[in-house]
């Protein structure tokens, strides 16, 4: 539980979204383009975020679905911005994931010259802390 | 030297159950001048107010001090159980150790000795009160209703229905307000003109309300009881006395392409009209931004038909000034603009529809003959998409926070209607939930989905766009399904958020009346005194003070006109006396109590003064109308030379006080 609560307001943390101001009319899943390709929807990721059930979305392959176009920020009544919840979820995946794969020491090891300055960005992002 | 009296309330546990009113009583009763200091469980009961009476018999008491809950609650009953006892009302103080002490202190200690200083403050300032008399005022017996609507219509009915004068400000050339543009009417689906035009023509009828119509309030000054208004007559280039109402003019006009407002711009109307076949007053006006003869000075078409000679393009607005006791508010409400909801393309597709214009499109007088037509290529829609909510229940940079409160109910006419009418279209209403609370609504409602098999999907709403083929794509969620929905409709209709009219706020202003941040009318009440604003003599009547439908409109109307009528009812109204004085002596003329009083009440009078030599000198100096000061005391405050004082809290009595809190 106390997990629960701590992945929970860490997302929270770093969307700065407000999901309690959600009053739950899908208006954010009625405009997303991207909602056939998504196992749970921009309201879905809002209620369960604010449930603090993030097991089932980190694990999910609709964080990777979302295309950030901010159709849902621009258009929630409420001003809940699902697209920052979504982007919070999909880094806190991603970090996770260097938990449990990566450290940031085995890095350099893994670059060679032709590595693009792009890509160490990204492992410095996803694999930091 | 003062005999004062001190009685220490229990208020049952609310006082005593934090505050030991004993040892306050005990301690109270040491303080100078305190010839008797008593607890007692209830004093505002009749046995708690008779040992008041008691005591000032008793003792000869010329001063009661009651440490109780605050003035606001018992002031008033402790007030008048004094002046029975033969001591004048304004001699009694309350210190509040209730509200101010007992109900946020836990600790018994320190709840103790704040009631004592509390209670030993209101000793010091009785030390110094000195017997009031309230004046009085006379009531003129005349109410004016600001708005013409339903709710002003009704409010003015019931007035003169008691026997007093009405007059209507009515800005718009006829009375009926939005009532006028609905086609039928929840929840009994009965036709709005057949409801409403009897009472118009009542309107026009009794000789005890006048109507001034194309008509608005440019200012007000006074107070309850006398209030002085001057009226806007705006220039209709007609005379209402002659105009017969034939509608001659409103044929020949040549100029026909003006936007016609009653029909929400759907068609067009001349540049001279009536609104509508009911209007009341039936009397045509010329739109000034139209018509060619104001305008270049060429045509005269409409003074040429008028056989009533009616037609006067020279005319002019005209102010008028009328004395009321009373004002009632009426201003009514008006549809949001939807045109910033980009989603939902109403700037971009004619067949994107408000749910006011889907009521002239049924409506037998509209632009269609009440044939419900697609407004882009006049043909009948197969497909109707709903969306309820429309700028209502948002953030405040999103549209209004609050619910609109009708249109969930105006919905499902709507959506009811259009499948009784044409049962081959199908109709889809997208809702976040249906509010149907009031009488006989819930079951309105349901009929729509079962009989009438409308479909509510429980979801919003994300895009409509245009398509090439003059459909309509509504992209939407249904939240019950969890899927995305696309429907492709003929026509769209959005169920706007209301909101007051843009009037409302200067009208507020000039009636010193106080409004919410959402431009409603405050009542000054939200339980207790649900028709009248907290500023005396001014009531509030429909929508201005909150969204509301027909039923709840009519209601309200008529408990105002109550309020009016309780007013008029009486021939003086006792003033508060605890209102502002200038020392003349003092005061030197500089005006800046003038421009702090909220109720305009300070004049300056030009006095003749012997000074110490004995030579006369004129001088300017302040002068308050004790009918019209409310006793804020903001003046007091502001006078630079200590000249302004209010009776009943006079600087030395506030001093006083601050003295024994701070002993
Ligand atoms: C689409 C739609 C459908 C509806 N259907 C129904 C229904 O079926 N059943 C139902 O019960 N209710 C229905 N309603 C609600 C109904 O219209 C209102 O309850 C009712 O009109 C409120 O009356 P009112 O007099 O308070 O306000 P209004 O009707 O707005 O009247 C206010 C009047 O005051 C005038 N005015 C405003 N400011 C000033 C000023 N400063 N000076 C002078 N005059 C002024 C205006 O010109 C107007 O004539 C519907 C509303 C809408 C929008
Ligand atoms: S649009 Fe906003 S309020 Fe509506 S369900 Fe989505 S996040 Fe919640
Ligand atoms: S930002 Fe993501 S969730 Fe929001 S509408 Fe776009 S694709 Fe859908
Ligand atoms: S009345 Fe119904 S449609 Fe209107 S704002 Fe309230 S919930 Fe929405
Ligand atoms: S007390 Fe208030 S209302 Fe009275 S004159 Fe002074 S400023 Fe005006």
């Amino acid at each position: 539980m106390e997990n629960k609560t701590g992945m929970k307001e860490q997302i929270l943390r770093m969307s700065g979204a407000a999901v309690q101001k959600c009053m739950r009319c899908g208006k954010c899943s009625g405009t997303c383009p991207s909602y056939d390709e998504m196992e749970y929807h921009p309201h879905e990721f809002v209620y369960m975020v604010e449930k603090g059930d993030v097991e089932k979305l980190l694990k999910s392959e609709s964080v990777y679905k979302c295309l950030t176009c901010f159709a849902c920020v621009e258009r929630c009544p409420r001003g809940v911005e699902p697209a920052k919840v979504i982007e919070a979820v999909r880094l806190e995946a991603i970090r996770e994931q260097g938990r449990n794969h990566l450290k940031p020491d085995q890095i350099p090891e893994l670059l060679d010259e032709e590595t693009p300055g792009q890509l160490l960005m990204m492992a410095l992002r996803k694999y930091a802390k | 030297m003062q005999r004062i009296g001190v009685f220490v309330c229990h208020c049952g546990t609310n006082i005593a159950g934090t505050v030991d009113v004993k040892a306050v009583a005990e301690a109270l009763g040491r303080e100078p001048s305190v010839v008797t200091s008593v607890d007692y469980q209830y004093m505002c009961s009749e046995s708690g107010q008779n040992l008041i009476k008691d005591a000032i018999r008793d003792y000869k008491l010329t001063g009661v001090v009651v440490c109780s809950c605050s003035p606001r609650m018992h002031e008033n009953t402790f007030r008048k159980a004094a002046a029975a006892a033969g001591l004048n009302p304004y001699m009694v103080e309350i210190a509040n150790i209730r509200e101010q002490c007992s109900w946020i202190h836990k600790d018994v200690a320190e709840a103790t000795e704040k009631a004592i200083i509390l209670g030993r403050a209101a000793i010091a300032k009785v030390q110094l009160n000195a017997p009031l008399v309230a004046g009085e005022s006379p009531v003129i017996k005349r109410a004016l209703v600001i708005g013409g609507g339903i709710a002003g219509i009704q409010t003015a009915l019931d007035i003169a229905d008691a026997g007093f004068e009405v007059d209507i400000v009515e800005k718009q050339p006829t009375i009926g307000g939005k009532m006028t543009q609905l086609d039928k009417t929840f929840p009994t689906l009965d036709c709005a003109a057949c409801i409403l035009t009897p009472k118009m023509v009542e309107c026009a009828q009794n000789e005890l309300i006048n109507i001034y119509s194309y008509s608005e309030v440019d200012a007000v000054s006074g107070f309850v009881g006398n209030f002085s208004v001057k009226i806007r007559k705006k220039a209709r280039y007609v005379d209402e006395t002659k105009c017969t109402g034939c509608g001659l003019c409103t044929e020949k006009c040549p100029q026909k392409k003006v936007p016609n407002e009653f029909n929400l711009g759907m068609d067009n109307r001349r540049a001279v009209y009536i609104p509508f076949a009911q209007a009341v007053p039936k009397v045509a006006t010329i739109d000034a931004d139209y018509c060619t003869m104001l305008k270049t000075g060429k045509c005269g078409v409409c003074s040429k038909v008028c056989t009533a000679g009616a037609i006067n393009y020279k005319q002019t607005d005209e102010i008028v000034e009328r004395q009321y006791g009373a004002i009632v508010v009426a201003t009514g409400f008006n549809p949001i603009k939807v045109d910033k909801y980009d989603e939902y393309a109403y700037g971009q597709s004619k067949d994107v529809i408000t749910s006011l214009e889907f009521e002239r499109l049924t409506n037998a007088a509209g632009p269609t003959s009440g044939k419900l037509l697609r407004p882009s290529d006049g043909k009948h829609p197969h497909k109707i998409v709903f969306i309820q909510c429309v700028g209502s229940r948002c953030t405040p940079e999103k549209g209004k926070s609050y619910c609109s409160k009708i249109c969930c109910m105006y919905t499902a006419k709507h959506a009811m209607l259009t499948r009784e009418k044409y049962p081959d279209t199908e109709v889809y209403v997208f809702y976040i939930d249906v509010r149907t609370p009031g009488k006989n609504f819930d079951e309105f409602y349901r009929r729509a989905t079962e009989e009438y098999g409308v479909h509510y999907i429980k979801g919003m709403v994300g895009k409509v766009s245009p398509k090439a083929d003059g459909t309509l794509e509504v992209q939407a969620s249904d939240l019950i399904m969890n899927e995305q929905l696309r429907i492709d409709a003929d026509l769209v209709v959005l169920a706007a958020a209301i909101e007051p009219d843009k009037s409302a706020r200067p009208l507020a202003t000039m009636l010193t009346a106080s409004m919410d941040t959402n431009d409603f009318f405050t009542e000054a009440h939200p339980k207790l005194r649900p028709v009248e604003s907290p500023t005396a003599g001014i009531f509030l009547s429909g929508a201005c003070q909150g969204p509301k439908d027909i039923p709840e409109t009519v209601s309200q109307a008529g408990a105002a006109a109550a309020k009016v009528i309780g007013l008029l009812a009486k021939n003086k109204l006792t003033c508060n006396p605890c209102v502002a004085h200038s020392d003349e002596l003092l005061c030197n003329g500089c005006s800046q109590c003038a421009n702090v009083c909220p109720y305009g009440a300070i004049t300056y009078i030009e006095k003749e003064f012997v000074m110490p030599d004995r030579s006369k000198k004129i001088r300017r100096v302040a002068s308050v109308n004790p009918a019209v000061c409310q006793g804020c005391g903001a003046c007091t405050v502001t006078c630079p030379s200590g000249a302004m004082d209010l009776h009943g809290f006079s600087n030395r009595q506030i001093m006083a006080e601050v003295d024994a809190i701070c002993k």
